[in-house]
């Protein structure tokens, strides 16, 4: 087991969706959004099984999230985490005078972590915001 | 006996669809269930009646628990905080009415706040592009009747807009259409093979981030000049062979979407897609439309323009409007840490912008005016549920093509509760008396 590269990008589904009108602070949001989707060939050059929880770390920020198989694939070499706040605890912030941060390409390591927990997205940007995380 | 209401409007993307049905109990008071809309405009409805509802103002405590408080004593917070502040920002107004809009801002230019919608995360990129050079669009209603030629580029309708595609884009038999799909050709440009892809007569799998480059090679392709053997990852067959099915067309339209406007080259990708759009004008009839995600993100740029002449990222600290993205725009302001306190209504930076600008939101006075308790209530220092706009009262709102469409109240909020607009006008009301303008 050791760490890969991927292309970070985020974007809408409609778990996300969904979950996010249900309530953002219910699990169903942490379980639509605090996920990265990844190719099958990513997850095995990774050594890890589908499910279960990685690192994600960017020159931004770093966030725990569980590593499922991509249903939209494949896309060897990009990875997917819904809009929220677990992607944006690592994306590139910065906009290049456009006020547009860059949410869409941000290089990012992936590793196990499996006895790591993955954090609602209250408790995520409130320990975040306290620097507890 | 249920009763029903017909042509319900659903607040929730920038489909606006209006042709939901809602089935009530006999007193009309419980939303029973919802028909015609897709999963999340049917759990936006749904989720209202949620038992676990909040229904009056909190504020946050040291300890981070919630102290229960008027929505007077809510509105005197917000006034205090907003007339206090030398550099206010007041963001997000997408998920509600224009009729709110229009009363915050009155507040905005008493206090010279910086005002900016969700834009500034979406399509705010397309706004200058638009301002570039223009764009030639038109309504959804001519896509249904007259597109044949259906491009969705960096955008994912199936998931982001689930009934963009049955009721304008792709399904449905218009009056030039009349065998639906079958009378379209769908080109899909996403580096995943999403759920939209798959349906796609052609999709070109693009390497993430090279659209400028797809869209210009394209544009070659149309002049019939030199190209590179791939571009963005595609053959440059493949691209010849796409430029003819766009051209061979009678009406084409190019829907676009985040996986342009967030990408490292911005409002460029979108000039350049504009520009593709006219350069097909020289062949055939084309048009280029945003797909916008909040269903009012449109009506606040609509109004923030008609106002203050500028669609998003208003600044009026200076006692008129300024504008000019990277300077004016939230996330600059909040990651140079110029704004003194944050005025958020109707959206969520707290899920939904970068962590190091929450963080400095949360540094910061702050009031949340939202119906669900989400990640930007909970790094606020107040928070104010209000009433569900296009449920628990109407107002207007903008479609993505610019089409204004009145909602319709469904059900009355829980009692006591304020609607946006009620709640800003308390505290226009008072800030008009701190500033001595009464
Ligand atoms: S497509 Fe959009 S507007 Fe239509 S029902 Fe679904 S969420 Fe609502």
């Amino acid at each position: 087991m050791g760490k890969i590269t991927l292309n970070l990008i985020s974007g809408r589904s409609i778990q996300q969706g969904v979950a996010m009108e249900g309530g953002k602070e219910k699990p169903l949001y942490t379980k639509a959004c605090g996920i990265i989707e990844m190719d099958s060939s990513d997850l095995k050059k990774l050594g890890i099984w589908k499910n279960s929880n990685v690192r994600v770390t960017s020159s931004y920020g770093n966030v725990v999230v569980k590593a499922i198989e991509t249903t939209q694939g494949p896309h060897p070499g990009v990875g997917f985490i819904p809009m929220g706040p677990w992607a944006n605890s690592v994306v590139n912030p910065n906009t290049y005078s456009t006020g547009m941060p860059t949410f869409k390409g941000t290089p990012v390591e992936v590793e196990p972590a499996m006895n790591e927990p993955i954090f609602d997205s209250v408790e995520l940007v409130q320990k975040k915001c306290r620097g507890e995380i | 006996m249920t009763k029903s209401m017909t042509d319900v409007i659903c607040p929730f993307c920038g489909t606006l669809c209006d042709d939901l049905e809602i089935s009530l109990s006999d007193d009309g008071k419980k939303i029973l269930d919802v028909y015609n809309a897709c999963a999340i405009g049917a759990e936006k409805f749904l989720h209202s009646q949620a038992k676990d509802r909040i229904t009056r103002p909190r504020l946050q405590q040291a300890d981070g628990t919630w102290k229960e408080i008027s929505y007077d004593e809510a509105a005197e917070y917000a006034a205090q905080m907003l007339s206090k502040a030398k550099k206010p920002i007041m963001y997000g107004w997408s998920s509600t009415n224009c009729e709110a809009q229009s009363v915050g801002h009155e507040i905005a230019e008493m206090v010279g706040a910086c005002v900016d919608n969700t834009a500034a995360v979406c399509h705010g990129t397309t706004l200058i592009a638009v301002q570039d050079i223009g764009l030639p669009s038109c309504t959804l209603g001519e896509i249904k009747n007259r597109a044949d030629r259906v491009i969705f580029w960096g955008c994912n309708p199936a998931h982001a807009h689930p009934r963009h595609m049955s009721r304008y884009s792709w399904v449905p038999r218009g009056f030039f259409t009349g065998k639906g799909h079958k009378s379209r050709k769908l080109v899909v440009v996403d580096p995943r093979v999403t759920d939209t892809a798959k349906l796609a007569d052609i999709h070109l799998q693009i390497e993430q981030g090279r659209d400028y480059e797809l869209l210009n090679a394209l544009r070659v392709a149309l002049n019939e000049e030199w190209l590179p053997d791939t571009v963005a990852g595609i053959p440059k067959e493949k691209i010849r062979e796409v430029a003819e099915v766009l051209k061979s067309g009678r009406f084409g339209i190019i829907f676009f979407g985040m996986g342009v406007t967030q990408t490292l080259s911005k409002n460029h990708n979108i000039d350049e897609a504009i520009a593709l759009t006219k350069h097909l004008n020289e062949f055939t009839k084309y048009s280029i439309m945003p797909m916008r995600g909040h269903y009012n993100v449109t009506g606040s740029g609509e109004v923030l323009a008609w106002q203050f002449g500028f669609p998003y990222s208003v600044d009026l600290t200076r006692g008129f409007a300024r504008y000019n993205p990277g300077d004016t725009s939230t996330i600059d302001l909040l990651s140079r840490g110029e704004a003194d306190a944050v005025f958020v209504i109707a959206s969520d930076p707290g899920a939904h912008f970068p962590i190091s600008c929450v963080r400095q939101i949360s540094k910061l006075p702050s009031v949340c005016i939202d119906p669900h308790m989400t990640p930007t209530a909970g790094v606020c220092k107040l928070h104010v549920p209000v009433a569900f706009v296009g449920v628990e009262t109407g107002g207007n709102a903008y479609r993505m093509d610019n089409v204004p469409i009145d909602m319709r109240k469904v059900v009355d909020a829980p009692e006591g509760m304020l609607t946006d607009e009620e709640f800003l006008t308390k505290i226009r009301d008072r800030v008009k008396k701190l500033k001595g303008a009464a």
